[in-house]
């Protein structure tokens, strides 16, 4: 899994250590995940792994809790109180649900990005600056480098490398959102999560971000809702069905859309409810 | 609406009744419009008539010794020269002591303490002193500063400026911090970037423009008191004086003139209030330009 642009250091530090464990090894465990809003339960007895290196989708009708559950994967929900998770999510073997974590280490270990893009008013520059600081010291040469890297990454490099220092604001939609993307990339996570990442954006965008996804999968491991079942056809290697607060049914993409097991799940993607 | 299909085909009762529906909105409409334009020429009309009636009355006074030469007995050509100075002092003072105080607190309730109780509290605190009436403000600081000082001051007189100057950035900040939508926030937060940087960082940034209007609000609003004066830094007819001894400012040389029998303290007291209009103006627009270029 050596890549070739290695400068960045991002082979050694991030994938070294799972090169000896098995490629389809779960990064991310989730074990009997209950989630309450209040005292609403909105996830009830989730387990799921998610595989290292490979697409995994999330689907079903609003309300069934797949965007709860990936504001569990980095603790978002810790900002608001009267939220809380029971169960386990390991991730390398480690329980990041247990008070002792370092949230912040954390979230730069497990990236994420939004429905609707959102640049910092700042630099173009300065937004895929910003994440990096907040967890290395490099020195400009390195930060310059780190900046064209990620921008590379997310397909952006060549939209924007002559306008570096003029304000994020001034992106189209599609941009800024694949901005959000090579944001989230630059602080190395191991993990991306991805809450409806096109639901915002024009069907050329939309296209160009689900390329970036196929690609982006030979470093990360990553996990995406869609309400876009033909999205998750495209881009998920295991696609995992809910339904009110609980999953239906988990497996490879092409069996959830060919033969899937539950007849709730086909119900779902014949379009019969959600 | 559906008029035009009307000629065309024959009415039916529905398409009647749309269009009494049509006419009558019609009307309320024009009345509503009416009345907004009524209103809005009429206070236009206060405000031109007192810009005008300040111009006309302060232009006839304004010459050069004004700003040379410091307040004098009546009939000796006095200025203004040391309220002039007293007032940037004490509103600078002011601004800088409450500026500070007000984004904290401003930060604290729509950051930290959205829906807590004591959030709540201090909110409900902070907008009873933002109306509370300004000579209040003034006998608590003779009480708490004047007194044990053992006399009028500057710094009495700043002091006192800052706590008007308080709720008005404190609502302000919290306001413009509110604007800022939660998806900014957590994408701060999603980086791993603890709550302090999102808030300075991110939040602070968005929300800059409106903070500093928050601010020159703030200063418009002190540049302009009193009351809270009259009690603390008390005016001085002969000299600046300074932040330990009584100090002069516009407004209560405005206030002493206005009210005397004398015609050239009366015509220094109009140009001394054209000057804080005029002061207030050009610091809004100079912060707006700055703002515009900025972004």
């Amino acid at each position: 899994m050596a890549k070739d642009d290695g400068v960045i250091g991002i082979t050694t530090t991030v994938t070294q250590g799972q090169q000896r464990a098995s490629r389809a090894g779960p990064r991310l465990a989730i074990r009997n995940l209950d989630f309450y809003y209040g005292t609403n339960r909105a996830l009830k007895g989730i387990t799921l792994d998610v595989p290292e290196r490979q697409v995994t989708g999330m689907i079903g009708p609003s309300g069934c809790g797949k965007s709860t559950l990936l504001r569990v994967l980095n603790r978002m929900y810790d900002l608001y109180p009267g939220q809380r998770a029971e169960g386990e999510v390991l991730l390398d073997g480690e329980n990041i649900l247990s008070p002792g974590v370092d949230v912040n280490r954390l979230r730069s270990r497990i990236g994420m990005v939004f429905q609707k893009p959102t640049p910092f008013p700042m630099t173009i520059y300065d937004n895929i600056a910003f994440g990096v600081k907040l967890h290395e010291r490099l020195s400009k040469a390195e930060m310059d480098q780190r900046v064209e890297w990620s921008l590379s990454r997310a397909a952006l490099w060549g939209e924007v490398k002559d306008r570096l220092n003029t304000p994020a604001m001034g992106l189209s939609g599609g941009q800024q959102q694949r901005l959000c993307i090579a944001r989230t990339i630059a602080t190395r996570p191991e993990v991306i999560l991805l809450d409806e990442p096109t639901s915002a954006l024009d069907p050329i965008s939309t296209l160009k971000v689900e390329e970036l996804i196929d690609e982006l999968k030979r470093d990360f491991t990553i996990a995406i809702v869609t309400h876009n079942m033909q999205q998750a056809a495209r881009c998920a290697d295991q696609v995992a069905f809910f339904y009110l607060g609980e999953m239906v049914e988990v497996g490879p993409a092409a069996q959830i859309f060919t033969a899937p097991k539950e007849r709730r799940t086909q119900e779902y993607i014949t379009g019969r409810f959600g | 609406m559906s008029v035009t299909v009307a000629l065309s085909t024959p009415k039916t009762r529905d398409m009647r009744i749309a269009e009494m529906l049509g006419r009558r909105r019609r009307r309320v409409s024009g009345f509503a419009g009416m009345l907004a334009t009524a209103a809005t020429v009429l206070g236009l009309v206060f405000l031109a008539s007192i810009l005008f009636t300040l111009c006309w009355r302060g232009l006839a006074g304004l010459n050069l010794t004004v700003f040379t030469h410091m307040t004098r007995p009546p009939g000796s050509n006095g200025g203004l020269l040391n309220a002039i100075i007293g007032s940037l002092v004490q509103t600078a003072l002011g601004t800088l002591i409450g500026t500070p105080i007000g984004l904290m607190v401003g930060t604290y309730l729509a950051e930290y303490a959205r829906e807590t109780k004591l959030g709540g509290a201090v909110r409900f605190v902070s907008d009873i002193l933002l109306s509370a009436p300004s000579i209040l403000v003034g006998l608590f600081v003779y009480v708490v500063l004047v007194e044990p000082l053992g006399g009028f001051s500057g710094l009495a007189g700043s002091v006192s400026l800052a706590i008007i100057v308080i709720p008005v950035v404190v609502r302000t900040t919290e306001d413009m911090l509110r604007l800022i939508p939660d998806t900014l926030r957590e994408a701060a937060i999603a980086l791993g970037a603890p709550k302090w940087k999102m808030i300075v960082f991110i939040c602070y940034r968005a929300a800059l423009d409106g903070l500093t209007t928050g601010v020159l609000l703030a200063v418009a609003r002190v540049a302009g008191e009193t009351a809270p004066l009259l009690f603390t830094s008390f005016g001085n007819s002969t000299t600046i004086g300074g932040l330990r001894t009584a100090m002069a400012s516009l407004p209560v040389a405005i206030y002493q003139y206005a009210s005397s029998a004398f015609d050239d303290w009366v015509q220094l007291a109009w140009s001394g209030a054209l000057l804080i209009t005029a002061g207030v103006l050009a610091t809004n627009i100079i912060a707006r330009y700055a703002l515009r270029r900025r972004g």
